[in-house]
C-alpha cells in the first residue's frame, strides 16, 4: 500500500487509542474523588504522567486544579494530546484514508468526532459519562475493525498503531500512581489499595486482576499491568502482539525491519523479568526505559514503511 | 404539507402539467405524498439531512478555523424523467460525446475540420484551453473523454438543451449515488412503486472504462484515482469512487517517474501505475509541462502519457471542446463527423469575438446571459435581466477589451420542480447533469444529478452559490 496511507492509518489508530487513554486518566481521578472526597484529589500527576507539564504550565502556570486539568486533557486545542486534538486528528486521517477503512469504521469515528465537539461546547459536563462514551466508541471501532475489515496489511498497521500506543499509555497509567504516591504515602495502606483499585478500574482490568491476585496491592498490580501475558492492556501483552503484527506485515511485503528485532528483544526481556527486578530498579525508572525503547521502535517503523522514498 | 396549492408560476414544471395538476407519470408519487400524515414529509426530510451528517458527506467551509462543515443540501422530493423522454436524451448524449471525441482527436492531429473551414481555425487555436503539448498525441483506442458530465437544461417550452459539456474533470457523481441510497432508505415504498432505473452499477462501468483505457499490451492494469488532496472540496467524491472501485487513492507526492514509467511510493517500494483517473486539472498535472508552481502534480507525467506508458482519464487537452465559444460549433461537429443532425439542441450562442455578434450582445446586455469562455461553476457570469446598470457597464468593458474570452446566450426560463422550502412545497429552478462513460461502448447512466437553486427565483444552481441537489428518477417505462 501507499507509504503515506500506511502512515495515516497507523496514526489514526494511535490517536484514537491515545484519546481513549487520556479519558482513562481523567477517569482514575473521577473515581478517586468519589471514593476519597475531592479535598484530597490531586490533578498534577495526570499531567506529569503524560509528560505534558511544559505545555500545561505555559498556559495555566502552576494552577493544577480540577477545572484547568480537565479542560487541558479533554478539550484544549493548544494541547496536541487532548482528547479533542486527538479525535480531530483521528478523524482527519480517517477521512483521508476513507477508501481504505470500511464505512462502518468511518461512521464510528465521525460520530465520536461530533460527540467530542458537542461535549467541548457544553457548560456543565458529566466527565465520567463523557469518558464512558469515548471508551464505548473506541470499543465499537475496534470491534468493527476486527469484523468488517480484511486482516491484511492496512489492518495490521492500524492494529500496530493501537497496540504500541496502548503499551506506552499503560506504562504512563502506572506512572500516575507513582506521582500520586509522592510524597510517601504508606505502601499497602487502605488508601493505597483504593488508589490501585481506581487504576485497575480505569484500564478495565479490575475484574481480570481479581481473578488472579484477589487483593489490590502494589507488587501484584505492577506484575499484572507490566508482565501479565494474557491481559490485553498489559505492556507485555501489547509488545508481543505488536511483534506479531509487525512480523505479519513484513511477511506480506517480503522485507526486513530493525523494529522487529527491537520488539523481539523487549518481549523476551519482559517474559524473563520478575516483578522484583522491576521494583528493585525502581518502577518509574523502568517505565522511562520502556517508553524510550517504544519511541525507538516507532522511529524504526517510520523509516521502514512511511518515509517517502526518493527515486534512485 | 401537500401539493394542493402548488403553482407552476408560468414555467415548465418537471412534475406538474399546470397548477395543481401533476403529469400522469408522477401521479402515484404525488398521491402517496398527499396521503402522508401531517408532518411526516418534513420529518423524512430531516432524517435525510441527519443521515448525510452521520455519514460525513460534507464539504468544508473555506477559512473556518473551527473546521465547520456543511452538508450539500439534499431535497427529498425527486425529479422524475419519464422513459419516453429518456429514450431521446440517451442517444442524443451518445451522439454528442462521439462527435466531441472525434473533434478533439482531430484538433490535436490532422485538423481536418479546421482546414475544411467548418470551424474557424483562429478561434480554436487561440483558446486558452488548447494545449500545444498534446499535438500529435493519440491516446489508447483514440478515446480522450472517458468521463463526461453534460449539463442539460429545459427552457419554458419544455425542450432540453445542452448548456455545457464538462469534458475535463466533471464532479458530482458521488452525490448521485449517495442521494439515491438515502432516497431509497427514506422513501422506500414510493421508490419501489415508481420503478426507477438503478444507478448503483456506475462504479462497475467506471472501472471497466478505465481498464479499457490501459496502455496497449497491459492486460491487468493497475488503476488509481489521483486527487489534489483532502482540502479539495470534491475530496469526498475522489475517495468514494476509489473505495467503490477498490483502487488506491493517491496524491501527487505518492507518485514519481522512474525510467519513463509512473510509479507509486508504497510500503514495499516502487510499483508501476498504468491508468490514472486524475481529478487534477490539466494546468496542475505536471509542473514540467504546465504550471511550474504546481505542487499537486507529478513532474514528468506528461512525457509518460505522450510515450504511452501511462493512460490518463480524461486525457489532457479535452478542455478545448469545453471552451464556450468552441461549444457553439458542436452541432457543426456532429454534422461533419457523423453526418447526422443533432438530437439535443445547443443553446443559441453569440461569440463575442465575431464583430456582428458582439454588437448585438453589447446592445442587449440586459436580456442576455454573458459567460467567460473558460470558467464554470457559475463564476464570471452576468445574468442580464437580474443585473444592475453598473454590472452591465463593467461587463461591456470586459467584452470590448477581450472579446475572445466571452460569449452570450439568451436568458433561459429554466424549468422548475417542487421543492421543500421551510414547511411548504414551492417550485424552484433546476438543471440536470447526466454522466456518460466512453469505454468499449458509450454508456449513459440512467439518472444523474439534479441541481436546484434553493433561493426563490434564482437561476444559479451551483453548490458554491446556494444550490442543493435532488435524486433523479429515470422511469423504467
Amino acid at each position: 500500500m501507499l507509504s503515506r496511507v500506511a502512515s495515516l492509518i497507523y496514526w489514526m489508530s494511535r490517536y484514537l487509542e491515545r484519546a481513549d487513554n487520556v479519558a482513562r486518566f481523567i477517569d482514575v481521578n473521577a473515581r478517586l474523588i468519589l471514593d476519597m472526597g475531592s479535598e484530597s484529589s490531586q490533578w498534577e500527576p495526570l499531567v506529569r504522567a503524560s509528560s505534558d507539564e511544559a505545555t500545561f504550565e505555559k498556559i495555566y502556570g502552576q494552577a493544577y486544579n480540577e477545572d484547568n486539568v480537565e479542560h487541558f486533557l479533554a478539550f484544549d486545542r493548544e494541547n496536541p494530546n487532548s482528547i479533542l486534538s486527538c479525535i480531530e486528528k483521528t478523524r482527519e486521517n480517517a477521512r483521508t484514508v476513507r477508501e481504505v477503512i470500511t464505512t462502518e469504521m468511518w461512521e464510528t469515528i465521525n460520530g465520536l468526532y461530533h460527540l467530542v465537539r458537542e461535549a467541548a461546547s457544553q457548560e456543565k459536563l458529566d466527565f465520567q459519562k463523557f469518558c464512558q462514551q469515548v471508551h464505548q466508541c473506541n470499543h465499537n471501532f475496534v470491534g468493527l475493525m476486527d469484523n468488517t475489515m480484511s486482516h491484511t496489511e492496512a489492518w495490521h498497521f492500524a492494529y500496530l498503531g493501537r497496540i504500541l500506543e496502548r503499551a506506552d499509555k499503560t506504562s504512563r497509567m502506572l506512572d500516575v500512581k507513582y506521582f500520586l504516591l509522592l510524597p510517601g504515602a504508606r505502601i499497602d495502606s487502605p488508601q493505597d489499595a483504593l488508589q490501585w483499585g481506581a487504576v485497575l478500574r480505569s484500564v478495565s482490568g479490575f475484574e481480570m486482576y481479581r481473578k488472579i491476585h484477589h487483593r489490590a496491592q502494589y507488587r501484584n498490580v505492577t506484575r499484572f499491568l507490566v508482565l501479565d501475558e494474557h491481559f490485553p492492556r498489559s505492556i507485555c501483552f501489547c509488545v508481543v502482539a505488536a511483534h506479531e503484527s509487525l512480523s505479519a506485515i513484513l511477511d506480506i511485503l517480503g522485507i526486513q525491519s530493525s523494529a522487529k528485532h527491537k520488539l523481539k528483544d523487549l518481549a523476551e526481556h519482559l517474559a524473563n523479568a520478575s516483578v522484583d527486578d522491576i521494583l528493585n530498579r525502581g518502577l518509574h525508572e523502568f517505565i522511562n526505559d520502556t517508553q524510550l525503547l517504544l519511541n525507538q521502535i516507532d522511529n524504526d517503523i517510520y523509516k521502514t514503511f512511511f518515509d517517502l522514498k526518493q527515486a534512485y | 404539507m401537500k401539493f394542493e396549492d402548488y403553482q407552476t408560476g408560468g414555467f415548465y414544471d418537471e412534475l406538474f402539467a399546470s397548477d395543481g395538476k401533476a403529469h400522469d407519470f408522477v401521479l402515484p408519487l404525488i398521491e402517496r405524498i398527499n396521503n402522508l400524515p401531517e408532518q411526516e414529509l418534513l420529518q423524512t426530510q430531516e432524517a435525510a439531512e441527519k443521515a448525510l451528517r452521520q455519514q460525513g458527506i460534507t464539504f468544508s467551509v473555506y477559512g473556518d478555523e473551527q473546521g465547520e462543515e456543511k452538508i450539500f443540501p439534499f431535497d427529498i422530493l425527486p425529479r422524475i424523467i419519464p422513459a419516453k423522454e429518456w429514450a431521446e436524451l440517451e442517444p442524443g448524449m451518445k451522439q454528442r460525446i462521439k462527435a466531441l471525441n472525434l473533434f478533439i482527436d482531430d484538433v490535436y492531429n490532422e485538423q481536418r475540420i479546421l482546414n475544411d473551414g467548418v470551424i474557424p481555425k483562429d478561434l480554436v487555436l487561440s483558446s486558452e484551453c488548447y494545449l500545444p503539448q498534446c499535438k500529435g498525441i493519440s491516446p489508447p483506442k483514440k478515446i480522450w473523454i472517458h468521463i463526461t458530465g453534460t449539463d442539460l437544461v429545459r427552457d419554458r417550452d419544455g425542450k432540453f438543451y445542452v448548456l455545457e459539456d464538462n469534458l475535463r474533470c466533471p464532479s458530482g457523481i458521488s452525490y448521485v449515488l449517495q442521494n439515491r441510497s438515502i432516497q431509497k432508505r427514506t422513501m422506500p415504498a414510493a421508490f419501489q412503486e415508481m420503478n426507477a432505473r438503478p444507478v448503483a452499477d456506475y462504479s462497475d462501468h467506471l472501472y471497466e472504462t478505465l481498464r479499457h483505457a490501459a496502455p496497449a499490451g497491459v492486460e491487468h492494469p493497475t488503476i488509481i484515482v489521483l486527487t489534489p488532496g483532502i482540502y479539495n472540496s470534491a475530496y469526498y467524491e475522489h475517495s468514494y469512487l476509489a473505495q467503490q472501485m477498490g483502487v488506491q487513492l493517491a496524491q501527487g507526492t505518492d507518485l514519481t517517474v522512474i525510467d519513463g514509467y509512473v510509479m507509486l511510493r508504497t510500503t514495499r517500494g516502487f510499483e508501476r501505475v498504468d491508468v490514472i483517473y486524475r481529478r487534477i486539472d490539466d494546468a496542475f498535472l505536471d509542473p514540467e509541462a504546465f504550471n511550474k508552481d504546481s505542487l499537486l502534480g507529478v513532474p514528468g507525467i506528461m512525457e509518460c502519457f505522450r510515450n504511452g506508458t501511462v493512460s490518463l482519464a480524461n486525457a489532457p487537452g479535452t478542455g478545448i471542446a469545453d471552451d464556450k465559444a468552441v461549444y457553439a460549433y458542436v452541432p457543426e461537429m456532429i454534422r461533419y463527423y457523423l453526418n447526422e443532425e443533432p438530437i439535443i439542441a445547443n443553446v443559441p450562442t453569440y461569440i463575442c469575438d465575431q464583430p456582428e455578434a458582439r454588437e448585438y450582445v453589447l446592445a442587449n446586455l440586459d436580456k442576455l446571459v454573458v459567460k467567460a469562455v473558460n470558467l464554470s461553476g457559475g463564476y464570471g457570469m452576468l445574468i442580464g435581466p437580474k443585473s444592475t446598470a453598473e454590472e452591465r457597464q463593467k461587463f461591456a468593458a470586459k467584452i470590448q477589451e477581450n472579446p475572445r474570452s466571452y460569449i452570450a446566450q439568451p436568458t433561459l426560463g429554466l424549468s422548475r420542480t417542487p421543492t421543500i422550502i421551510g414547511d411548504r412545497i414551492e417550485g424552484r429552478h433546476v438543471d440536470f447533469r447526466p454522466y456518460i462513460l466512453y469505454g468499449r461502448d458509450i454508456f449513459v447512466l440512467p439518472g444523474g444529478l439534479t441541481r436546484v437553486a434553493l433561493t426563490k427565483g434564482s437561476l444559479v444552481v451551483n453548490s458554491s452559490q446556494g444550490g442543493g441537489s435532488k435524486d433523479t428518477w429515470v422511469l423504467e417505462q
